[in-house]
This record gives structure tokens, C-alpha cells and sequence, in this order.
């Protein structure tokens, strides 16, 4: 979709020709995600659309417990320091940003009284500060007043390196300034059009400056409140056991009225996520459980339990599948799958082509997934019906064979095709994960029957993705030819996600493999793209230059993707929960409720 | 039957008399004494079936392990699968004659390599007043306390290249897994057979053999270790399981062989999550397991009393 | 004695140095490092990670680390989580009572199990009971404990609804009511830890007591007129005590270290838990000092053990 069309459409929007919601999903046809549609309706005047609250009772308190399950334990509560998810959740129930990304990729108002636009004067027109005003009456759990000083101080914390917090990627290039005492003003250094970072989502949680403000820097782990949280959130601290429960009982004094609705909330971690789903489907001991990468068949046989359901969010999550087009088994200067070394049979594009033919995503989808991933042939997208209109993924083995005939590779005495004496036999590495496994399975067959033979190894997850700088099976390091994982969108944006397709973050032995790029592809169409998406404050222009990145990489069969994966949870039938693919689950945890 | 002839043990040596007496060779006499336990026997013909089953059925039975069929997911024994299919309508008996290959392989050798180390420690241990005994059960100490998990992580992380490279994939890697289970897994046996070598040197026959100028190795082997044998057979056995279900938690680890090759523990592994849908898939791997093991047992319970001269068979 | 005893300790405190050598220079070179999920977080520029890694002192050669370990551990200090970010000896002390409770109830039952099975089974051989019990130890230990909890689950929690499979550590209730929702929540992962123990000892049992059951000295008691029960019992069990006290000083550490793959399945908060989350966070401090006190007590218990067998065979010397 071009730039102009996307503009039409705004204008009908405007008009009040066309719904919110059919943009969004026109957006989301062409490979634009829900957020960053979202955005291109603020930019333009649009006021982000208020969902209607569907929050049914009418008082706080009085539906009981709500009891969370997560399989992976929570083992801190300082938001700032979530290594991962399950503590992002966990820090979720005490503490609040200033805004939320709901299901649809809205900006929702938490701590601010209001989200910043043009029209109310928070969004600068050169796009280069955000002023955010506070919601005024809130109080910490300890009763102090929320103020401007805890958001500055906030940053402050964050954006110190002493620190170490994981969130500083958001806070160490802006400045934050007091504008008074329900008012601050976020200053970047140049135009930026995804603004809505810090401060926001999972990395925007604002932290008392009275309990934190001895403990900034390098002191930040000795602090009481790292164990011990006192946020604004719609539940206190009650009790926590690192990597086993943490339970929470409900604010009175919540700034939103009528809400909690349960007077306590536990979240016990641990165990694996089959049985997760199957103590909230099966036998009903818990109401919530959470991120169920499980088979789909063994979800629905559950779920035929009949006392709870699985829920789907969509994200932006993507399984794909990597082809190196560096040497893995040839080591220059200390490193294999060096730029420098080019692989033997992956840099003939009709190999790619072909490999790309072999997947049968349909059937990975039908039988593995089901509901947790839909196939797709593009690298940013969102999982809905409609699917982008320049790429499309097909699953044709007699097509791959003609390719690889036609371009020269024939099939030898052992079945598998070479030229020049170079045979199509690759490494196909993943980590160790029951769907991956059978997904390998899946392509090896099919590549069989075009004559490339595969051999398939697995790692230890917890090696797989570690950034050990000696280890040879980490996923940086692509020391195979094909790779195949899931790479998550963290931010509600894909500008930050598609950094994986630029020159300068692929990973090297100088980097220490840290780099973001790990195909080790690159093409100056894609730099110069990204480049210019970066300071576009046109949200269209922006968006039509950030799905080109995704379009050069796809089209040159570098990145495969195979599924465009949404969150998947499990529910009990009584639960009202609020989930979100933009957010960490507990996001709007104020607003669960009984049916 | 137990008990029922007593001949002093301090008199009679493991052996010796009874051979003298018939004048046939110590292996004959065992071996016939081995075929009159009928249960051991019997474990015998089973274990071997087995064997020939995994070796020689994979000729008779000429379906693909990894031929996937979405068509025929889950499905129960039937004629065109004896044993049902998989979650990717694979032949599961295809699948464990491949399979159980492996299984039996690794479960045997890492059965004779955590004996054998383990006998031999043990042994020394026991038989040792000075510095032996301390040093080796120093050595046992620090293997029981050894953190598996990172250990195993290490291992693949300095070998599995410089394996693949001398013994190719799959042999590369059932080296590292014999090695590995073996050399995790002696300590008890070790444990064991000292704490029998402590009681047995003092008793009297010993004393007799030391008494005729037997030597201290002729002491252990010859007469110590026949009367040590009874938790041995029964740890081997053990371990024998425990290193079939091994190999599958190793595989999940990554360090096992590629996650297409369907040993047994991986069957069971794999199908435990359908087991109130498919509870064939988790039955035969299951109790083929099972038979191995109860074959190898009721063997060893043979070889026992076969090579005990206080039993008359 | 006392002195055989003082030797031995005074060997244990060289002994236990020379394995947390080892122990910590096997964590050090295991693959795999504390902040993997900030390696996949694009959030986190790599010079944050690298300080990251500095101010955790992870950077610095590997004795370094091992001697400030040991002078931290010297002076009391157990050393700091890398994802918790508390104190390691706060985290091991939450979890040891449930630890204790499950696994150390699972081996009273194993016990219980395999000791009268054992001795019946043995005084008997091949009789149907015999066959019976053995037919049943097979399947014991043929079918690992991921496979029976899940039976278990599937059965009880699912099928019959009779237990909860997802273990609390603190449960919401006082007086019976709390007795009877822990053992609730309890039986289910100590009779799969305890009859998967209990096939193993109960095979080491029976073959102990076949070993002594048809010596000399059983047969004299016999001639003198004793009862049966009291052969058995006084003569025959002692001195087959032996393996079985081995075996129990070699099972007693996992008391403390817990039983990682059941702790997993019914999420049970012990120690076998801790460490396989620390394992896999690849949080070394933790590890370090789970294993650390395994292996003192793995070399406490082989200590016991050996006074054990003086005491049931007086033969027995360590001159």
C-alpha cells in the first residue's frame, strides 16, 4: 500500500467515512501493526479511539481471590530490573506507567490524566519533546502523593548506567524536565516519531522517589523496595517468595473508581506450561495462566474440560527460519559465518528460493500451532486475515525441484543434488522446544524430496539464547546453516524491531556477537530505509519505509517467515481478563473481573 | 530351595571345590547351573528377541521413522500400524525398532561402564587400610556432588566437535552419552561395593585365603568379590533403566543424539502429553523398557545363584 | 573412635576445599551466562550489558573469583543472586522446610515400603508374593517419575478431582483444616518420589537378606531354637543392614537437594526447584551454594555411614 492511499484513508477517518476499525484492519492487511496504525490516526489529528470500558461491576473488592498461574516464576518486583516477562507481570500488580497499550495497539491513560497529542498541546510539532500531565489525587500505597518529582526521578534511576536497570535503553538519551507538579516535559535529542516509549508499557513503570532515592546507581540493589514494592498499582504487597509466589491484596484507595474487583491476587510460578493449562482448563485451581507455548490439540482437549478457555492476543512475535549466506565451517580472523566468507551453496538465490518452497507452513500451522500462530510470509506483521499483498508463501516441492533443476543442481547416487561438487546438506539448528522439534521434522521431510538433506540439531534454550561470548551455540553466532527461532517485539513499534535487518548491528567477533543482525545480510536499499524511518515523523511515509526493510528482506529469502505468533492464555469461564499482545498481561489488571 | 544345603563358606571358596570335584571347567559348571534357573532362562530367550527384534525388524518391517502423515495422527494399533502412530501420524513400531537400537546400546554399555568403574573403585577402596580409601572416596564424594546439569552443558560444550570428528555423528555421540551416564552414575555401585568389602575382608575365609599366601588381588577377585556381587547385580540392573530413561532427559538437553532419532525415553518423553488420547503411544516404549529391564534382572538373578556354590540347583 | 572420628573431620575440611574448587571452576567454564534475556532485548545497548557483567564482577579471572568467594563464604556471606537480586542464603532458607517435608517424608515411605516388602519377599524367594513385589519394582523404576506424576495427575486431580497438583507453600487455612489441605497437596508428589525410591530399595533388600539369609550363623540361630521372628528380625536384618545404610547415606543429601523433575511437575518450592531455575537462569551464586552444601553433606553422610558399619558389623575397623 502507498504512502498516498494510506493518506485517502486517513482523510476518511477523518471524515468519519470509515470506521477506526476498519483502518486498523486495512493497516494491518498491508503489514502495518495495530500500534503503529494507532499512531498514524494520533499524528493526524485523530484522537485515539477511548474503548468502551466493558467493566461491569459496580463497586471495588468482594469477588474473592483472582490466582495467577505463570509457569516461569517471578523472581524480583523492581520493574527496572525484569529480566524478563514474569517479572514484568509480576511488578505490574504494584506499580503503573503512564500509559498502556491495550489489545488493539491504543494508548491507554494509567498515571497520566491524559494521552498527549497535537490538539491538547503535548505532542510538539517538530517532533522533538512529548509533555505528559499527571493524574492529580493519585497515592502510593503508603499514602504520599504522586507527583512530577517521582516520573523525573524515575528517569533519573533509569537512565544512570550505575543502575544497571534493563529499561535504560528507554530513558539514556532524553532528558526529562518538571514542568509542576502534575506536569513533565520528555525532551529527545532529535525528531522522534515513536515517542511513546518511556514512560509507557512495560518499561514506563514509575517508581516512589522516597523509597528509591537513596538507592540510585550503584546502591540500586541494596534498596528494601526491590523486595518490597510500594507503587500505585490496583494491589498492595502482601508476601513474596523469589521463583515461587507473590501475593497482593487490594488498594482501597485505588485512583480508579469501582475498581479492583478482587480483594486479593496471587501469582504462583514454576512447572511447565502444559500443566499450567491444564490446572486453569482442566481442574479449575487457578484462573489465569499465562504464555502457553503448547501444542494446540492438547489446549482444545483441555479446554473440552469445559472450566475455562484459551484466549489469543495478537503480537508481533515471529517465528522464521534464517539462511546463512556466510561460510558457518570456515573460521576467518577467529570467527566463523564471518561477512567476509561467502557460503558455498546458500548465496545461489535459487537454493533459497527453493528452501523457501519447502516449507509446508500450512500444515505447521494446522497441526502444531493451531491457534498459537498463524502462517505468514512477512517478517513484521500482524496475524490477521488478511495478508500482506507483495508477499505470499507457497508450499510446492515439485516448484522447488524444477527451481534447483533449472538452475543446475542434480541429484547425485545418494539422492541429494549438488554441483561442482557441493551438495545441498545443511545444519538446521533451533532450540530445544517440543513444536520446534516437530517443525524440523516437518522441513526436513519436504527437503528430502527436493534433494537437500538436512541435519537437525537442538540446544538448550538456556544456552541457545545466551550471549556467552565462548560458546559456539549461541543463536548470535549462527554457526549453522539455517537457524530457526522466535524473535520478539518487545516495543509496540517496529523501528526498534527491524534494526535486525541493518549493516552496522550485524553480529561479529568485535561486537562479541551482541549485534542485532544476526543473518548477516545487509543491502544499502534496506540502511537507507531503515535510516530514514528513523527521524520520519510522516507516520505514513514512515510506515511505507519500514515495511521496504521488511520487503528487501523477505523478498531475497534471507529471513523465512514461518508463523506470526499472537500471545495465547488461558482463562477460567468466570474470568473477565484484559490481555494485550503491546503490553505485559497484567497491564490493565485493575479492570479483571467475575462474570 | 533357599537353604536348604549349608556348606561353610570359610571352607569352600567360590569354585574351586565344586570344579575339582566334577572336574569340569568353572564357566561350564555356571553355565549349567544358569540353565536350570527356568526365570533366567526365560529372560534370556525374551532379551534376546529383543535384540534380534531391534536388528532385524526394521527388514521386515520396511516402513519410514520419520514418514510423516497428517492423515493419520494419533491413531490406535491397527494392521497398517501394529503400534499406532504419533502426533505426526509416524509408525511407532518402525519408530522403536529404529529406536531401541540406540536404547538398548546405550542402556547396556552405560550399565557395563558404571559397574565396571564402580566395582573397581569400590574394590580398591575396600580393600585398601592406607590412603586408597580416603583418596577414592574423596573422588566419590566429589562426583555425588557434582551439579549434573552445568557439568553435562560443559562436556557437550568442549566434546561433541572433536567427537563428531573421530566417530561421526551418531557414534560420536554414543560415546559422549555412554561416558557421560557411566561416568555420572558409578558412585552408588562404588558406595556399595565398599561397604561389602569392609565386612567381607575381615570374615574368616578371607583369612583362610590370606592364610595360604593368596594375594591381595586374588584376595578381591577371587574371594571377596563373588560374596560382594548380590547389590551389584541389582544396581546394574537399575541402572540399566535409569540409563535408558537418561538418555532421553540428555536428549532434551541437546546433548543426546538429534531430536529425530525416536529412542525409547524420547517415545515416552514425547508422548506424555497425549497420554489420556493416546496412551499407546506412551504403552509399548514403556513396557519394552520394562521387559529389558526385568529380563536383565531375572539374568542377573541367574548368574547369582549360578555362581553361588551354597546353592544347589 | 573418637579419634578415628576427629581424623576424619579434620580430613572433611581439606576434602570439602578441593571440591568447591572444582565445583566452582566447572559453573565458571559451563556454557551459558547469567543475562541471557538481555541479550535478546533490544532495549539493552550492549555497553549496558557490558556493565552489567563488570559490576557483577563476572569479567574477572576465574581463581579471582573463587577466592572471593571463599572469603565471602568465610565471613558468612553466601553470596548474592544474580536474578533475584538478594542474598543466596535467604532464598536456600525459604525453601528448605517444604524440601524437607516432601522429600523427607518420600523416603520415610520408601523405607517403610521396602524394609518389610524386602525381608518377606526375601525370606520367600519366588513364592507369589515374591513374584508379585518384584513384578512391581520393576515397574517402579522402569517408568520415570515424569511419566508416573503425571499418571498420578491425570488420575486424582483430573479424573476423580480428589487433589490439588499445584503445590503452596503457605496455605490459606488454620487448626485441621490446615493439616488436611497440606496433606492434600502433599501425598500426591511424596507417593511418586517414595514408591519410585521404594522399588530400587526394596531389590537391594531382598537380595541383602537372600546374601545372609543362608549363612552359617542364621542356621545355627535357628538349630538353637529361636523363632522364626526373631532370626529374622535380630539376626538376619542387622547384618543385611548394610547395602541398605549405604544406599540411605547416599539418598540422605537429595533430602536437602530435592527432587528436581517432581518439584517441577507439581510446583513444589524446594530446593531441587531453585536450583534448576538457577541452572537454567544460569544464576552461578545460587547454584554455587546449593551444590556447596550438598557436597557437605554428601560427605557428612558418607561419615555416618562408615560409623554405621562399625556399629552393625563390629568387625568392621578403619585402623
Amino acid at each position: 500500500m502507498k504512502e498516498q492511499e494510506i493518506r485517502g484513508l486517513v482523510a476518511d477517518v477523518k471524515d468519519g467515512a470509515l470506521s477506526r476499525r476498519s483502518f486498523m484492519q486495512k493497516m494491518m492487511a498491508v503489514g502495518i501493526s495495530a500500534p503503529l496504525a494507532s499512531q498514524i490516526l494520533v499524528w493526524n489529528d485523530v484522537a485515539m479511539a477511548q474503548p468502551a470500558d466493558d467493566y461491569k461491576p459496580t463497586k471495588a473488592g468482594g469477588a474473592g481471590a483472582l490466582k495467577i498461574l505463570l509457569w516461569q516464576a517471578p523472581t524480583l518486583l523492581n520493574p527496572h530490573f525484569a529480566s524478563g516477562t514474569k517479572d514484568q507481570i509480576a511488578s505490574r500488580i504494584f506499580y503503573e506507567p503512564l500509559a498502556g497499550w491495550d489489545e488493539d495497539g491504543n494508548l491507554i491513560p494509567q498515571l497520566a490524566a491524559e494521552i498527549p497529542s497535537k490538539e491538547n498541546g503535548g505532542l510538539a510539532a517538530d517532533g522533538k519533546s512529548v509533555t505528559w500531565k499527571l493524574k492529580k489525587d493519585v497515592k502510593w500505597h503508603d499514602g504520599k502523593p504522586l507527583t512530577a518529582d517521582d516520573a523525573v526521578f524515575t528517569w533519573e534511576y533509569a537512565a544512570d548506567p550505575a543502575t544497571a536497570a534493563y529499561t535504560t535503553g528507554s530513558y539514556k538519551d532524553i532528558k526529562v524536565e518538571k514542568v509542576d507538579d502534575h506536569t513533565i516535559k520528555v525532551i529527545f535529542k532529535e525528531p522522534t516519531p515513536f515517542w511513546a516509549d518511556a514512560f509507557v508499557g512495560v518499561a514506563g513503570m514509575i517508581i516512589p522517589k522516597h523509597h528509591f532515592g537513596e538507592y540510585k546507581g550503584a546502591k540500586s540493589r541494596e534498596a528494601p523496595a526491590n523486595l518490597k514494592p510500594v507503587g500505585t498499582g490496583p494491589y498492595k504487597f502482601a508476601d513474596f517468595k523469589p521463583g515461587d509466589i507473590l501475593t497482593g491484596t487490594r488498594n482501597e484507595n485505588y485512583h480508579v473508581k469501582n475498581k479492583p474487583a478482587f480483594d486479593t491476587v496471587e501469582a504462583k510460578g514454576g512447572g511447565d506450561a502444559v500443566s499450567a493449562a491444564r490446572a486453569v482448563l482442566q481442574t479449575g485451581e487457578y484462573d489465569y495462566a499465562w504464555n502457553l507455548q503448547v501444542e494446540d490439540e492438547v489446549l482444545k482437549r483441555m479446554e473440552a474440560g469445559g472450566r475455562g478457555r484459551v484466549l489469543t492476543a495478537p503480537a508481533g512475535d515471529i517465528e522464521f527460519i534464517i539462511l546463512n549466506t556466510t561460510d558457518p565451517w570456515t573460521e576467518v580472523d577467529g570467527e566463523r559465518s564471518s561477512v567476509k566468507t561467502k557460503h558455498p551453496t546458500l548465496t545461489d538465490p535459487a537454493v533459497r528460493q527453493a528452501i523457501n518452497l519447502l516449507i509446508d507452513r500450512e500444515s505447521i500451522q494446522k497441526f502444531i500451532y493451531g491457534r498459537g500462530g498463524t502462517a505468514t510470509a512477512s517478517f513484521t506483521n500482524e496475524p490477521k486475515r488478511f495478508k500482506s499483498e507483495k508477499l505470499k508463501y507457497e508450499f510446492n516441492v515439485d516448484k522447488a525441484n524444477k527451481i534447483l533443476d533449472d538452475a543446475g543442481w542434480k541429484k547425485g547416487s545418494d539422492g541429494i543434488r549438488e554441483k561442482d561438487g557441493k551438495k545441498l546438506k545443511y545444519v538446521y539448528q533451533t532450540s530445544i522446544n517440543a513444536p520446534r522439534q516437530k517443525t524440523q521434522a516437518i522441513i526436513k521431510q519436504a527437503c528430502q524430496r527436493a534433494g537437500i538433506d538436512l541435519e537437525l540439531k537442538s540446544v538448550t534454550a538456556s544456552v541457545f539464547f545466551s550471549s556467552d561470548v565462548a560458546n559456539p551455540d549461541t543463536y548470535t553466532k549462527l554457526y549453522c546453516d539455517i537457524e530457526m527461532y522466535t524473535t520478539t517485539q518487545t516495543q509496540p513499534d517496529t523501528g526498534l524491531f527491524l534494526n535486525q535487518c541493518v549493516s552496522w548491528e550485524i553480529c561479529n567477533k568485535e561486537n562479541k556477537w551482541l549485534g542485532r543482525n544476526v543473518s548477516r545480510y545487509s543491502d544499502p536499499e534496506a540502511d537507507k530505509a531503515y535510516n530514514a524511518a528513523k527521524t520520519e515523523l510522516d507516520p505514513a511515509k514512515r510506515a511505507a519505509l519500514l515495511i521496504k526493510v521488511n520487503e528487501i528482506f523477505c523478498e531475497a529469502n534471507i529471513l523465512l517467515p514461518i508463523l506470526s505468533r499472537p500471545r495465547v492464555v488461558a482463562a477460567a469461564n468466570n474470568l473477565k481478563p484484559q490481555t494485550s499482545g503491546w503490553d505485559c498481561d497484567t497491564w490493565n489488571l485493575a479492570s479483571w473481573y467475575r462474570t | 530351595m533357599a537353604g536348604s544345603t549349608l556348606a561353610s563358606p570359610s571352607a569352600n571358596p567360590a569354585g574351586g571345590a565344586a570344579a575339582a570335584a566334577v572336574s569340569v571347567s568353572p564357566a561350564r559348571e555356571t553355565w549349567r547351573r544358569f540353565r536350570r534357573h527356568k526365570l533366567a532362562m526365560a529372560s534370556t530367550v525374551v532379551l534376546g528377541l529383543l535384540v534380534l527384534g531391534v536388528i532385524v525388524g526394521p527388514w521386515l518391517w520396511p516402513v519410514a521413522i520419520n514418514d510423516i502423515d497428517f492423515s493419520a495422527q494419533l491413531q490406535g494399533p491397527s494392521w497398517a500400524h501394529p503400534f499406532g502412530t504419533d502426533d505426526l501420524g509416524q509408525d511407532i513400531l518402525a519408530r522403536m525398532m529404529y529406536g531401541g537400537r540406540i536404547s538398548l546400546a546405550v542402556g547396556l554399555a552405560a550399565m557395563i561402564v558404571a559397574t565396571t568403574v564402580g566395582v573397581i573403585i569400590g574394590a580398591l577402596a575396600g580393600m585398601s587400610r592406607k590412603y586408597a580409601d580416603p583418596v577414592l572416596m574423596w573422588v566419590t564424594d566429589l562426583f555425588l556432588s557434582l551439579p549434573q546439569l552445568p557439568l553435562l552443558l560443559l562436556v557437550i560444550y568442549l566434546f561433541r566437535e572433536q567427537l563428531k570428528a573421530v566417530f561421526g555423528v551418531e557414534g560420536g555421540v554414543f560415546v559422549l552419552i555412554v561416558v557421560v551416564i557411566g561416568g555420572l552414575r558409578w558412585m552408588p555401585v562404588a558406595r556399595l561395593v565398599r561397604a561389602q568389602f569392609l565386612s567381607l575382608r575381615e570374615k574368616e575365609f578371607v583369612e583362610a585365603a590370606r592364610a595360604h599366601g593368596a594375594t591381595k588381588a586374588r584376595q578381591m577377585f577371587n574371594h571377596i568379590l563373588p560374596n560382594a556381587l548380590g547389590p551389584v547385580i541389582v544396581a546394574a540392573t537399575i541402572e540399566v533403566s535409569s540409563a535408558i530413561i537418561a538418555e532421553s532427559t540428555l536428549s532434551f538437553l541437546g546433548l543426546g543424539f538429534p531430536p529425530d532419532i525416536p529412542t525409547w525415553g524420547r517415545l515416552l518423553f514425547d508422548a506424555k502429553d497425549q497420554l489420556d488420547t493416546a496412551p499407546h503411544w506412551a504403552l509399548f516404549p514403556g513396557a519394552a523398557i520394562f521387559l529389558t529391564v526385568l529380563s536383565i534382572n531375572f539374568i542377573g538373578d541367574g548368574l547369582r545363584d549360578a555362581l553361588d556354590p551354597r546353592r544347589v540347583i | 573412635m573418637a579419634t578415628y572420628l576427629l581424623r576424619r573431620l579434620l580430613i572433611a575440611i581439606p576434602s570439602l576445599l578441593g571440591i568447591s574448587v572444582i565445583l566452582f571452576t566447572i559453573l565458571a567454564l559451563a556454557p551459558g551466562d547469567p543475562f541471557s534475556e538481555m541479550a535478546t532485548n533490544p532495549n539493552v545497548p550492549p555497553e549496558v550489558r557490558e556493565a552489567i557483567r563488570a559490576s557483577f564482577g563476572l569479567n574477572d579471572p576465574i581463581f579471582v573469583r573463587y577466592l572471593r568467594w571463599l572469603s565471602n563464604m568465610a565471613h558468612g556471606d553466601w553470596g548474592f543472586s544474580f536474578a533475584s537480586r538478594i542474598n543466596v542464603d535467604q532464598l536456600i532458607l525459604q525453601r528448605v522446610p517444604t524440601t524437607l517435608f516432601v522429600v523427607g517424608s518420600s523416603q520415610i515411605l520408601a523405607l517403610c515400603i521396602a524394609l518389610p516388602v524386602g525381608i518377606y519377599a526375601a525370606t520367600r524367594p519366588y513364592s507369589v508374593f515374591d513374584q508379585i513385589a518384584n513384578t512391581l519394582a520393576f515397574v517402579g523404576f522402569s517408568l520415570p517419575t515424569f511419566f508416573t506424576g503425571l499418571l498420578f495427575i491425570l488420575l486424582f486431580s483430573v479424573t476423580l478431582d480428589w487433589f490439588p497438583f499445584v503445590y503452596r507453600s503457605d496455605v490459606a487455612a488454620t487448626g485441621w483444616r490446615w493439616y488436611w489441605e497440606m496433606f492434600r497437596q502433599a501425598i500426591m508428589p511424596i507417593m511418586v518420589l517414595g514408591l519410585f525410591q521404594a522399588a530400587s530399595y526394596t531389590r537391594y533388600v531382598r537380595s541383602a537378606v537372600l546374601d545372609v539369609i543362608r549363612l552359617d550363623y542364621v542356621t545355627t540361630a535357628r538349630a538353637k531354637g529361636l523363632s522364626e521372628r526373631k532370626v529374622t528380625l535380630r539376626h538376619i536384618t542387622r547384618n543385611a543392614l548394610i547395602p541398605v545404610v549405604t544406599l540411605v547415606a547416599l539418598q540422605m543429601p537429595a533430602v536437602f537437594g530435592g527432587a528436581i523433575v517432581t518439584e517441577q511437575i507439581f510446583r513444589i518450592p524446594g530446593i531441587g526447584s531453585l536450583l534448576i531455575d538457577a541452572i537454567l537462569a544460569n544464576d552461578t551464586p545460587v547454584i554455587m551454594a546449593v551444590t556447596f552444601v550438598f557436597s557437605c553433606l554428601v560427605v557428612m553422610f558418607n561419615l555416618i555411614a562408615d560409623l554405621l558399619y562399625g556399629w552393625l558389623d563390629p568387625r568392621i575397623s578403619f585402623g
